[in-house]
């Protein structure tokens, strides 16, 4: 009994060792993913972003629907979003915003092989296609209020630029991550061993991105 | 395959924990999948006038779009399943939430 017991005890203390080997090594892990030991195999930074862009989809669901409940709403006087949409310049934004979550993968995806140039390249290049989209928002915005619709002109109007405004600081906070990944990368401060950071910041670029797809589409191809 | 090959960037990447994410000239197909895709949304209103056969498909196009993007580009597909529950989870108590209260004040009324 005793003998069982004692062997039970070095069987547990084995597989005990053996794990504690395991997390040790793939948190070491050289495959330019700074993994740690959790009990999900994710890194806490990761999952955190994750149920904070679940979270998100509360927000922007809020958002949305506001607009669809109030975009025909005009009681107040003033012309309604709709009437003034441009189409063909939100297509081109839509299409700029959708090629930049192309090089923020590419720029990804450069870290994660340790080419720290082309993360450069990438990083700049998302970032000035983010400034592209948000220049195009601006000059919409300007030539709304210039035709009579602004902030609190209708319900249809503060539902609309809510709803564009979120977007649009959202992918300007992106915009100051990418330019803040870009300075500490030219610092040397990103190792490929933390590509995981840079994977971060696209996932959050990548969610700016996907809830424009609802947007565009809801907001400005559904009448 | 050797060692060299799968650190090309036109070699499918997989790591000890059994993830792997995709190369950059996949990430480009799907990029230029999602342009097309793009183009026929953009262009569909101006085929259709109004109603449901201009609405539903603008609405298949669009949430196929959004899962593309959050497979390849969020790399959901190739990541740990438990990513997927959590953000898809987040996005179904959403849209469940919002339709619900969409009803209520009878938004859909007319159009579907």
């Amino acid at each position: 009994m005793t003998e069982t017991t004692l062997s039970d005890e070095l069987d547990d203390a084995r597989a005990l060792e053996q794990r504690s080997e395991r997390a040790a090594a793939y948190a070491d892990g050289p495959d330019g993913h700074d993994h740690h030991a959790t009990n999900t195999g994710i890194s806490n930074p990761k999952l955190a972003m994750w149920v904070f862009l679940g979270s998100e989809c509360l927000l922007f669901g809020g958002l949305i629907s506001t607009f669809l409940l109030y975009k025909h709403n005009n009681q107040a006087g003033g012309p309604t979003p709709h009437e003034l949409y441009d189409i063909e310049l939100t297509s081109i934004s839509s299409f700029v915003l959708l090629m930049s979550s192309l090089t923020m993968v590419l720029a990804v995806s450069a870290i994660q092989r340790g080419e720290h140039s082309r993360l450069r390249l990438w990083l700049a290049t998302t970032a000035i296609l983010g400034a592209t989209f948000i220049a195009g928002q601006v000059y919409e915005f300007q030539v709304f209020v210039k035709e009579g619709l602004g902030f609190t002109t209708n319900a249809a109007g503060s539902a609309f630029f809510a709803l564009t405004g979120f977007h649009g600081v959202h992918v300007s906070l992106g915009i100051v991550m990418l330019l803040s990944a870009l300075v500490l990368s030219l610092a040397g401060r990103i190792p490929q061993a933390r590509a995981e950071a840079v994977e971060i910041v696209g996932l959050y670029w990548h969610f700016v991105d996907v809830v424009w797809v609802l947007i565009f589409t809801v907001v400005y191809l559904i009448p | 395959m050797t060692d060299a090959t799968i650190t090309e960037p036109e070699a499918t990447e997989h790591h000890d924990d059994g993830h792997g994410h995709a190369s950059d000239v996949l990430y480009m197909k799907v990029a230029a999948g999602l342009a097309v895709l793009t183009g026929m949304e953009v262009a569909w209103p101006y085929l259709i006038d109004d109603g449901p056969v201009l609405m539903f498909p603008l609405l298949i196009v669009m949430a196929i779009k959004f899962v593309i993007i959050a497979a390849f580009f969020m790399h959901l597909k190739f990541d740990s399943k438990i990513l997927s529950r959590v953000f898809y989870s987040g996005l179904g108590l959403a849209v469940g939430v919002y339709i619900i209260a969409l009803l209520t004040f009878r938004v859909f009324e007319g159009q579907v």
